[in-house]
């Protein structure tokens, strides 16, 4: 367990925290705005990579296939809200799970139907390509920090929307009180399709951004899904900084509970228990925060201001 | 003689109380169309067939688990697969370890299902609505990863079962036909306790919650210790299934666990229509014999599957049980409406003859006659045909597809007391 595998690893949770955070900011959006539960987030996650390896095709630029593949993420959620999810606000949360249970069905194996069972790739554009020195004997891929970056200023970007603009406003009050919002003169429909656009766009965005580091496949989604989940869950559902701190917190546990979590019980147990266990407890230790979390703050750490 | 058997059967239902309902009447007519498909199997497709049916009934006792926490609790598990997958890894560690037998294997599966369920309930029923969901997809996630990392059962690869369990030394388990009427006679218990739970004063507490929370605490209730109870009834109930499910494919891997797994848990139930019994058992038979029909169709057939489920969220999201219940209440009416008309012609004619001269005697008779005449005219077709035509037009809820025949009608005699 040395200093720079240390280093590495909370840069590699904090890239893999920033990507959660882009996919959760529009999920507890929307649930927090519509109360409404979203499982097809993660299929719009994957769709937004897919997009993004066949806008890179048609274009061979990185940068304008990003561009083209967010312009589509942002249309295709518009549509799925149009056709589906518009109709299932005001439903049970169990009709809600089973639609977009049946979205998820339908996108994983029409992805695989159009482009195929087998993973694609997107290649690093050249700008980023490469790695910077961290410390002495330590180098870090620019792509990872350019993630990073990306993922920050968009960060930055949603907290001045969220707090600063008359959307935002009407989104954050929307959270709070819908029907009130309604009352007051807002057209609510419009505001609903405004947030479940942009949160699609925002779960393609990370798509985008991860595509060149994994292989994109069908069912790339589900995983992020879960873990999205849990990071709303965490934070407060509702709440973009709850979301923001809980997907940080969640994505460098992951990490370093992966990398460190098998030393580390060797440290108190014998080589081959502590093998045996590791993995396991490495995999289970958001969720088990997840539930500390929830068992002193059943709302989550930052839950938005009128809700239960 | 006629009036007073009506007036004796009406007398009957009315004393039996809430099993003896039309979902029992499903539920029988599920029983023993599950009961008599051995039976036809070698003619329909032989091994094959039955073990669809095996799979169709461990995955009834699954969906009813899950319909008591979703339609009588309001709890909406996100996670139930977890039990299905602890009751096969339980029944599965133990038949590895030469302990495949009846006395140990059920009892340690129910014991690792009530035990998780205790433990994860104890902090999941104190959230409701969509944290509820969340947190037991998060516990059935911990439960596949724990699964995955049992590298000395599989891990990932699953564990192959030695044996089936063994009861009492006999391996008659391994025989299809004993192990499928045994998976029967378990849903029919299944069914009867549950039903006799739900009807208990625990099962109105329960519905009582899940209506209104506030009320039940102001009245004394607690919430929280019923929940818990629910759950874990429905954990360990599930656990069983898991312990079948286990048993019947001689296998149990991490996929048991996966949360699309679970998915199709709360897909099973809803198809099959929440809130009632038999809605599950028959939303589970269908769902099986969907994905098999499809999947013989095309090697995509999520993408017929997926839009359907859609469709179904958004137009019929009863299920089957909604459906059946509709059709019951739009064929209520017409018949309510029928028989006013074939009494009040009835009541003409009684009129009509009373004002005949009295032939010596032979009035009687005759008006005795021609009311029976009726009375057999008015229980059939025609009038009831004519009364459902006029029904249509009045715009009253009603479908082509109402148009009583003369099965259909007796069929309405038999099911309506």
């Amino acid at each position: 367990m040395s200093a720079s595998l240390l280093v590495v690893q909370l840069f590699n949770g904090l890239q893999l925290g920033i990507l959660l955070f882009l996919v959760a900011a529009g999920l507890t959006l929307v649930f927090g705005v519509m109360d409404f539960i979203n499982l097809a987030h993660g299929v719009q996650y994957m769709l937004g990579a897919y997009l993004a390896v066949t806008a890179y095709g048609l274009t061979g630029n990185f940068f304008l296939g990003v561009l083209i593949a967010l312009i589509a993420s942002l249309l295709f959620g518009l549509l799925l809200e149009l056709l589906v999810f518009r109709h299932l606000y005001a439903r049970d949360h169990l009709e809600q799970v089973l639609a977009t249970f049946g979205v998820i069905m339908l996108l994983n194996q029409g992805v695989k139907v159009l482009w195929g069972a087998a993973p694609l790739n997107l290649p690093i554009p050249e700008l980023l390509a490469g790695s910077v020195p961290l410390m002495e004997g330590l180098r870090y891929p620019v792509y990872r920090f350019a993630i990073i970056a990306a993922g920050v200023l968009v960060a930055a970007g949603l907290y001045l929307f969220v707090t600063a603009t008359r959307i935002g406003m009407l989104v954050r009050a929307g959270a709070s009180n819908a029907p009130m919002v309604s009352a007051l003169g807002i057209d609510i429909k419009r505001l609903f399709s405004l947030v479940f656009g942009f949160g699609a766009m925002l779960a393609g965005f990370a798509g985008i951004m991860i595509a060149p580091i994994l292989s994109v496949e069908p069912g790339m989604g589900d995983q992020i899904l879960i873990l999205a989940f849990v990071v709303i869950v965490i934070g407060g559902i509702g709440s973009i900084r709850g979301a923001f701190v809980a997907a940080v917190l969640v994505g460098v546990i992951d990490t370093l509970g992966r990398s460190f979590m098998t030393d580390l019980l060797r440290l108190v147990l014998a080589p081959a228990t502590a093998r045996t266990i590791g993995p396991a407890l490495a995999s289970m230790s958001i969720y088990l925060l997840m539930a500390l979390v929830l068992a002193v703050r059943p709302a989550g750490l930052f839950p938005a201001k009128g809700r239960a | 003689m006629r009036q007073a058997r009506r007036v004796i059967s009406a007398g009957a239902s009315a004393a039996v109380a809430w099993p003896v309902s039309f979902d029992a009447r499903m539920a029988v007519f599920y029983f023993v169309l599950i009961a008599v498909l051995p039976l036809l199997a070698p003619r329909l497709g032989g091994g094959y067939l039955l073990i669809i049916g095996e799979r169709a009934v461990i995955f009834a006792i699954a969906a009813l688990s899950l319909e008591l926490l979703i339609g009588a609790g309001g709890l909406v598990s996100f996670g139930h697969a977890a039990f299905l997958g602890i009751g096969a890894y339980a029944g599965g560690i133990a038949a590895s370890h030469g302990l495949g037998i009846l006395s140990i294997a059920l009892p340690a599966a129910l014991a690792a299902a009530a035990a998780f369920a205790l433990a994860t309930g104890a902090i999941a029923v104190r959230t409701r609505g969509v944290y509820f969901i969340m947190i037991t997809l998060a516990f059935a996630q911990m439960a596949f990863f724990i699964a995955t990392s049992l590298a000395p059962y599989g891990g990932d690869d699953g564990l192959t079962w030695p044996t089936r369990t063994t009861v009492f030394g006999a391996r008659i388990l391994k025989n299809e036909t004993v192990f499928y009427y045994v998976g029967l006679a378990l849903l029919i218990l299944t069914y009867v306790c549950l039903g006799h739970l739900l009807g208990s004063r625990f099962g109105r507490v329960l519905r009582g919650l899940k209506d209104n929370d506030t009320r039940m605490q102001a009245i004394g209730f607690t919430p929280y210790l019923y929940r818990l109870a629910a759950y874990v009834i429905a954990g360990t109930l599930c656990g069983a299934a898991g312990f079948l499910l286990g048993n019947q494919a001689e296998f149990v891997s991490p996929a048991y666990m996966h949360w699309q797994r679970s998915g199709e848990l709360i897909i099973m139930v809803l198809l099959g229509g929440s809130g009632t019994l038999y809605g599950p058992m028959f939303g589970a038979l269908v769902f099986l014999l969907l994905e098999e029909a499809l999947s013989h169709l095309t090697e995509h057939w999520k993408v017929v599957l997926g839009p359907a489920l859609v469709l179904m969220a958004l137009f019929a999201s009863g299920g089957i049980a909604g459906a059946i219940a509709g059709w019951r209440q739009r064929r209520g009416a017409l018949a309510r409406l029928a028989s006013a008309r074939a009494r009040s012609a009835r009541r003409h004619l009684a009129a009509g003859l009373a004002r005949l001269p009295s032939w010596h005697g032979l009035r009687q008779p005759l008006r005795t006659y021609a009311a029976s005449c009726l009375d057999w005219l008015a229980a059939r077709t025609p009038a009831r045909w004519r009364a459902g035509k006029r029904a249509l037009r009045r715009g009253l809820q009603g479908s082509p597809a109402l148009r009583p025949r003369g099965l259909r009608a007796s069929i309405a005699r038999w099911w309506q007391p």
